[in-house]
């Protein structure tokens, strides 16, 4: 076995690991920590594709970026641990069963292709040219539809948080100022003649 | 190939004009809503559909009829792709123009976002229809995802609405996930993600066809959480149901349209070498959901989930149509299915688009009227509008001679054709358990007393373009040789 293939199973069980405690991690937070953990093992097997700049760039944005602020909101929302582990293990030996049959099935269709590493049609990568050159000029060419679609998309995520979050102004008792400069004494206070009452 | 020697071809952007000056469009009309003081959004209302006819000129003036690609063979244009278009900016448009009486009674709605989302909505389904390229599928699904989520989450003060949109969201996120697996499966095994590149390679067979067909179930998972067929049909019922009406209207309509044309491109374009593996897939989900589909509607008291339980058998049904398309490797009878799929699918989704309306039609002051027992009686409100619903429930129980008969009879006639005469006599069996619960909605018009006599007020233009679908039902059903050849014709020059 070559040491690249080595590093690529290395990679891959710790990937694996790691994706399996997101979602069997009891605690938010350690969820949130071996997601990290997961984005940069994947980095590392993109780099083992002379894929520097896609495995700089996940690190960056995801782990630099997306994670942290996904870390804050976890920690700020106050997530009640039981209430969300309730009806577990009523629903566990069914749910186990489906996934080891899942994945039984999985391995005996993909087990015979896996022996090797797989070499294949898979484009390699331009290694004559730089990679943040390559994906750049790919961008802008090749992919020059999807990347303005993804733009739209984005497009939508923003109108969608503001048309669902925005409300409008609160009906406070504040007084505008460029109103209040005009007011007279009549708005003030009103004299009204009303007749006396008889004391008894 | 290094990069230096990379050829860059300027793509035709003639040929996605329609997608682009949606786009624009859609940005500029979110702009020019800013300026707009009017509370009801007329201006923004009276733009976006005049954005859709615009849209509709655009795509008959760049319409060859040849097959043809840009973007790098990413976009594909061809007639079906087109035909299918224009039927996507009619629904679009009389969709819109439903919902407008329904948005204007709930505050939160009534905003020019909505009309915003709509089309881009209509550009993500447009993306989908001419897709010639997995990421463009993906992206295209999205887009038209994303769009809907914020359109049913927009009422934001209803929790049905609320709990429906969120639901919607952790599914349809788990269905794209699935898609982009089987996506990444098949890319490793054909290793490119062009469509009509990956129906090369299969056709030439240096492919891993394990992994192939591994990926192909994770494809089909996909489309078919997309489409509502059992068993991905959970959220069908509850998103129906917990939506906004005029949203229920919009998601039940138009996009029907675009996953027929993302089955197209997947599974007919892209692999259609491996037919006999989605084919017998797609047979176990058409008839899952037939059954299902009937036997859960006949329990419903409420219209918007019977009508959710009737869209998965019908989405079912028109799957028959796909799956016969070839018989032990020979596609002679292909045309003739697929366009009876088709055909099924554009008479479906207006027949859908008239029934919601009338449940538009009756939601008033701010009310829904989405039960079975609001059409009580609805004969003596008004005589004209008991007939027109009539129309469109026989239509889609698939009694002669209305549009739904024709239909459904067209598929069976592919089924018979191709041989599968067992899931002929299922199909019929199941859609005479459907006319049930259409018949009930029927007889409580007609038999029963209202619960108040009050006549049905609703704005002129809303009832001529109700009564218009309506009779369109009713007149596709007594000359349907036209919209049919159509289909068939345009297949034929796209396939």
């Amino acid at each position: 076995m070559e040491f690249k293939t080595f590093v690529f199973y290395f990679l891959s069980a710790i990937l694996v690991l790691a994706g399996l405690r997101v979602i069997t991690a009891r605690n938010p937070v350690h969820a949130a920590l071996y997601l990290v953990l997961a984005f940069f093992t994947a980095s590392g097997v993109w780099m083992l594709l002379q894929a520097e700049f896609l495995a700089i760039a996940l690190v960056l944005v995801y782990v630099g970026a997306v994670m942290v602020l996904f870390l804050f909101v976890v920690m700020m929302l106050d997530i009640n641990l039981d209430r969300l582990r309730e009806g577990f293990w009523s629903y566990l030996p069914l749910g186990s069963i489906i996934a080891l049959l899942m994945v039984v099935e999985m391995g005996l269709v993909l087990g015979g292709n896996y022996l090797g590493l797989f070499e294949s049609s898979v484009a390699q990568a331009a290694a004559e040219d730089s990679n943040v050159q390559a994906v750049g000029r790919l961008l802008f060419t090749d992919y020059v539809y999807p990347f303005e679609l993804a733009s739209v998309i984005l497009l939508v995520g923003i109108v969608a948080a503001v048309a669902l979050t925005q409300r409008d102004k609160r009906k406070n008792k504040a007084v505008s100022p460029s109103q209040q400069v005009f007011v007279k004494a009549r708005d003030r206070v009103r004299v009204l003649q009303m007749p006396a009452e008889k004391s008894e | 190939m290094t990069l230096a020697d990379m050829q860059f071809v300027t793509p035709d952007l003639r040929l996605a004009a329609a997608e682009i000056f949606i786009s624009l469009m859609a940005c500029l009309i979110l702009l020019f809503d800013l300026l707009v003081k009017d509370r009801k959004r007329t201006a923004t209302f009276v733009a976006t559909q005049l954005t859709l006819v615009a849209a509709a000129l655009i795509t008959l003036a760049t319409s060859s009829g040849e097959i043809s690609y840009t973007f790098s063979n990413m976009y594909v244009g061809d007639l079906m792709g087109d035909l299918l278009k224009l039927l996507l900016y009619v629904t679009v448009l009389v969709v819109l123009f439903y919902s407008r009486g329904y948005i204007l009674e709930r505050e939160q709605m009534a905003k020019g976002e909505y009309y915003a989302l709509a089309l881009f909505a209509t550009l993500g389904m447009m993306v989908m229809i001419s897709a010639n390229h997995f990421v463009i599928v993906y992206v295209g699904l999205e887009l038209l995802s994303l769009s809907l989520y914020a359109m049913v989450a927009m009422n934001r003060d209803s929790v049905p609405a609320t709990e429906a949109a969120m639901k919607y969201f952790v599914l349809g996120a788990l269905a794209s996930g699935l898609l982009l697996y089987g996506m990444s499966m098949i890319y490793g095994a054909t290793g490119t993600l062009e469509i009509t590149a990956v129906a090369e390679r299969l056709y030439t067979g240096q492919v891993d066809r394990m992994i192939l067909v591994f990926g192909l179930v994770f494809v089909v998972s996909g489309v078919a959480f997309k489409l509502g067929v059992v068993p991905f049909h959970m959220w069908i019922p509850d998103v129906y149901h917990g939506a906004p009406t005029a949203v229920t209207l919009f998601i039940a309509s138009a996009p029907k349209l675009a996953a027929f044309a993302m089955l197209v491109r997947l599974m007919v374009n892209g692999m259609i070498v491996l037919a006999q593996d989605w084919q017998a897939m797609l047979i176990l989900l058409a008839v899952l959901s037939m059954a299902i589909g009937n036997i859960a509607a006949i329990a419903q008291t409420n219209l918007k989930r019977m009508l959710a339980y009737s869209a998965i058998s019908h989405m079912g049904f028109m799957l028959l149509g796909m799956v016969t398309g070839v018989v032990s490797g020979d596609a002679r009878f292909a045309l003739n299915a697929y366009s009876s799929s088709m055909f099924y699918v554009i008479t479906y989704v207006l027949t859908s688009a008239g029934t919601f309306g009338m449940i538009l039609l009756l939601a008033r002051g701010g009310l829904e009227s989405d039960e079975i027992d609001d059409f009580r009686g609805l004969n003596k409100r008004s005589p004209w509008f008991a007939g027109m619903m009539m129309m469109m429930m026989f239509s889609m129980a698939g009694i002669p001679f209305f549009v739904g008969f024709f239909a459904k009879f067209s598929v069976l006639q592919a089924v018979v054709a191709a041989g599968y005469l067992w899931l002929a006599i299922v199909a019929v069996a199941f859609s005479l358990i459907g006319c049930f619960y259409y018949l009930r909605v029927v007889k409580i018009m007609y038999f029963e007393q209202p619960v108040s006599p009050t006549p049905i007020e609703a704005p002129a233009q809303m009832k001529i373009l109700l009564s218009a679908n309506s009779l369109a039902v009713a007149l596709l059903g007594i000359f349907p040789q036209a919209l049919m050849s159509l289909c068939a014709f345009s297949l034929l020059r796209s396939l």
